[in-house]
């Protein structure tokens, strides 16, 4: 096995909403490896962003309680005052947002902006940096390199910019990347040369990525490993083959069927009932997907739902799983009573 | 850029010609004119006299006849006599428009240095204890009236403690352009000058102390964050450049401001500057006086909005035209 870049076990971030606190990541343990692409997977509202903006230490920290550890490089991140984590930051963690229309200073030029890293964690000249800028542009496909370099982000497209906020997040070479739905903000064509590129990026560095996404085309075209969130949990984690061939959890094999596919003769798209749980609301106790599968009899879920190993690197969560079946499909289970 | 300030300051010239057209017609419907201001109520001018003298001065002529020989003079720094002075309007107002210039730019200038720093801090620790004492202040300067203020100030500081001059612009013993003649119009200066900054500073608070609390929770900053940027560089190499595009908009609307804020100070620190001039000037039927000061306040406003726009575009990229 590769050497482990990032090591998250337990992480618990809790926000502060009127006096309480509750957890949006609840318990979330996950090692990444060297030159591995981890997708985390989940609905909107599910704690993807919110895992993420814990690991680079973006949260509020007025508002915001974070417990359990993220390792990097044999440093819990969490405990780290401020200063210290700016030596991180930017350094060996890189993080790629989410809507590169909003993500660059609209003030600064592209070039300032790449270069802006490098001026806190390499010594370089600043023919170097340049120097170093421009290889960053070519790297992240940009030809005219001279050019952008002086240019502001409203002369550029989305896609440009997206490539723009990727070469930043390259500059200083990261030993862990986060890509916070790196795609999502783009249309459909542009979505697609940014996985390209994402792909190219993953075989020339060798760090690790976290790559979060809703978007299940993009997890299967890119990732290694893959973990399902729901509720501010981990759910199912399995490598990415193992979890499309053999999906177990319910809401794994929920989210697969709800991608439209022209191999079935379905007429309708599958749905999953209901919504994620708000953090106030969230019933912490047993199965949490349990209320949007209410034709699965309670007893199939355990009190305490923990992650099992079902088969090596193969973790679900809860028993449901093992009597769970969608509404429309026959039961063969006799105890099941259909009403 | 050079191209630019100099296409902007070509764009005046169309602004200018325009406001003096409004005014002049404007300041010709005010009720009588220099003759009835001079003469009303002297019985040793009767009513034919009074024609005679309108007619002398081309005071009966069309509009636009007067307006262009107005125009025609004042392009060549003739902006004709004042009837109540008997003198030059020009060197009526050159004194004046020193006194009232340094006072609108010593406003200017203060209220800056006070505000900003002060808005900085209310908007990056907003909530915090300096940020609320920072807001009260800025509530009382916006709901104190500039009158009231100034002659708080005058009674404390010139009639109590007797620190600085209670009117005039110098005093009249020394002789201009020595040492102790600065020192004196400094001191001068004080009084009307803080009265009106420490209640200017109040939009300018509240504008840049809004803006970074806004500015500082878009994505940019979070990209600034996560590329390991010290917090203090956050503030001065991100928030506060994009902060201070407001505060640089706001120029030519604060000009406007400290023009009608003068007329204020100035009466009431018998201050010799423009607006106590404008006061006389109406109430005197001056016609001359009149339209030369309100067009010497458009041209302020005018040449503010130009400054605001060289400064955005020198800050902004986006409005920068090429």
């Amino acid at each position: 096995m590769a050497e482990t870049v990032l090591e998250i076990e337990n992480l618990r971030t809790s926000f502060n909403i009127k006096g309480n606190y509750y957890a949006a990541v609840d318990g979330v343990s996950l090692t990444v490896h060297k030159n591995e692409v981890v997708a985390i997977v989940g609905e909107s509202g599910c704690g993807k962003s919110a895992l993420a903006l814990s690991i680079i230490g973006l949260h509020n920290t007025k508002t915001t309680k974070l417990e359990g550890q993220v390792n990097l490089k044999g440093q819990n991140l969490l405990n780290l005052p401020v200063e210290k984590l700016n030596k991180i930051r930017g350094k060996d963690l890189g993080m790629i947002f989410q809507d590169p229309m909003t993500a660059l200073n609209p003030l600064a030029t592209i070039g300032r902006q790449i270069a802006e890293p490098m001026d806190y964690h390499m010594k370089l000249s600043s023919a170097a940096k340049k120097k170093r800028v421009l290889e960053l542009l070519g790297q992240v496909g940009i030809k005219d390199a001279n050019r952008i370099y002086k240019q502001y982000p409203h002369e550029l497209s989305g896609g440009m910019r997206q490539r723009v906020v990727i070469a930043i997040a390259l500059a200083c070479n990261p030993v862990m990347l986060i890509a916070d739905e790196p795609t999502t903000a783009l249309d459909v064509t542009i979505q697609a040369q940014i996985m390209d590129l994402m792909k190219e990026l993953q075989r020339i560095t060798d760090s690790g990525i976290i790559l979060i996404t809703h978007d299940l085309g993009v997890v299967a075209e890119m990732a290694n490993r893959v973990a399902v969130m729901y509720a501010g949990e981990f759910v199912e984690i399995a490598d990415v083959n193992t979890l499309f061939s053999n999906p177990l959890h319910p809401y794994t094999r929920s989210l697969l069927s709800s991608i439209p596919s022209n191999m079935t003769d379905k007429e309708e798209l599958h749905v999953i009932e209901g919504i994620v749980p708000s953090i106030q609301k969230l019933d912490r106790e047993g199965c949490r997907f349990a209320p949007r599968i209410p034709w699965i009899s309670e007893d199939a879920h355990e009190d305490k739902p923990t992650l099992h190993e079902v088969e090596p690197g193969h973790f679900v969560r809860c028993t449901c799983y093992k009597k769970f079946h969608f509404p429309e499909e026959r039961v063969e289970d006799e105890n099941y009573v259909t009403t | 850029m050079v191209k630019f300030i100099f296409r902007r300051m070509l764009v005046m010239i169309p602004q200018l010609l325009l406001l003096s057209l409004i005014i002049f017609v404007l300041a010709k419907q005010m009720p009588g004119d220099a003759v009835t201001g001079a003469f009303m109520g002297n019985p040793n001018v009767t009513p034919e006299q009074m024609e005679k003298i309108r007619e002398e001065y081309g005071l009966n002529d069309p509009w636009y006849v007067q307006y262009g020989a107005w125009i025609g003079k004042a392009v060549k720094g003739d902006l004709g006599d004042s009837y109540t002075h008997k003198q030059p309007v020009t060197s009526l107002l050159a004194g004046r428009v020193v006194n009232t210039v340094t006072l609108s730019l010593f406003i200017l200038i203060v209220s800056y240095i006070i505000a900003i720093p002060l808005g900085i801090i209310a908007g990056r620790w907003a909530d915090s204890w300096a940020d609320k004492m920072i807001i009260t202040y800025n509530y009382f300067a916006f709901a104190t009236p500039l009158f009231v203020f100034s002659l708080l100030m005058l009674f404390f500081f010139g009639f109590v403690l007797g620190w600085f001059p209670t009117g005039n612009s110098v005093d009249v013993r020394l002789e201009a352009g020595t040492w102790d003649f600065y020192v004196s119009k400094f001191k001068h200066l004080v009084l009307p000058g803080m009265s009106g900054a420490l209640l200017a500073t109040a939009g300018t608070i509240q504008y840049l102390r809004n803006d970074i609390i806004d500015t500082k929770l878009k994505d940019f900053v979070k990209t600034a964050r996560a590329k390991g940027v010290p917090e203090g560089k956050v503030y001065t190499r991100h928030i506060l450049r994009n902060s201070m595009l407001p505060i640089a908009a706001f120029l030519g609307y604060e000009i406007t401001g400290l023009i009608a804020g003068s007329i204020f100070l100035e009466m009431i620190f018998s201050y010799p500057g423009l607006g106590q001039l404008f006061i006389q000037s109406i109430t005197g039927r001056d016609f001359t006086v009149t339209t030369a000061i309100v067009m010497i306040s458009g041209t302020a406003v005018i040449v503010g909005t130009m400054l605001s726009d060289i400064i955005l575009s020198a800050i902004d990229p986006r409005i920068r035209i090429e």
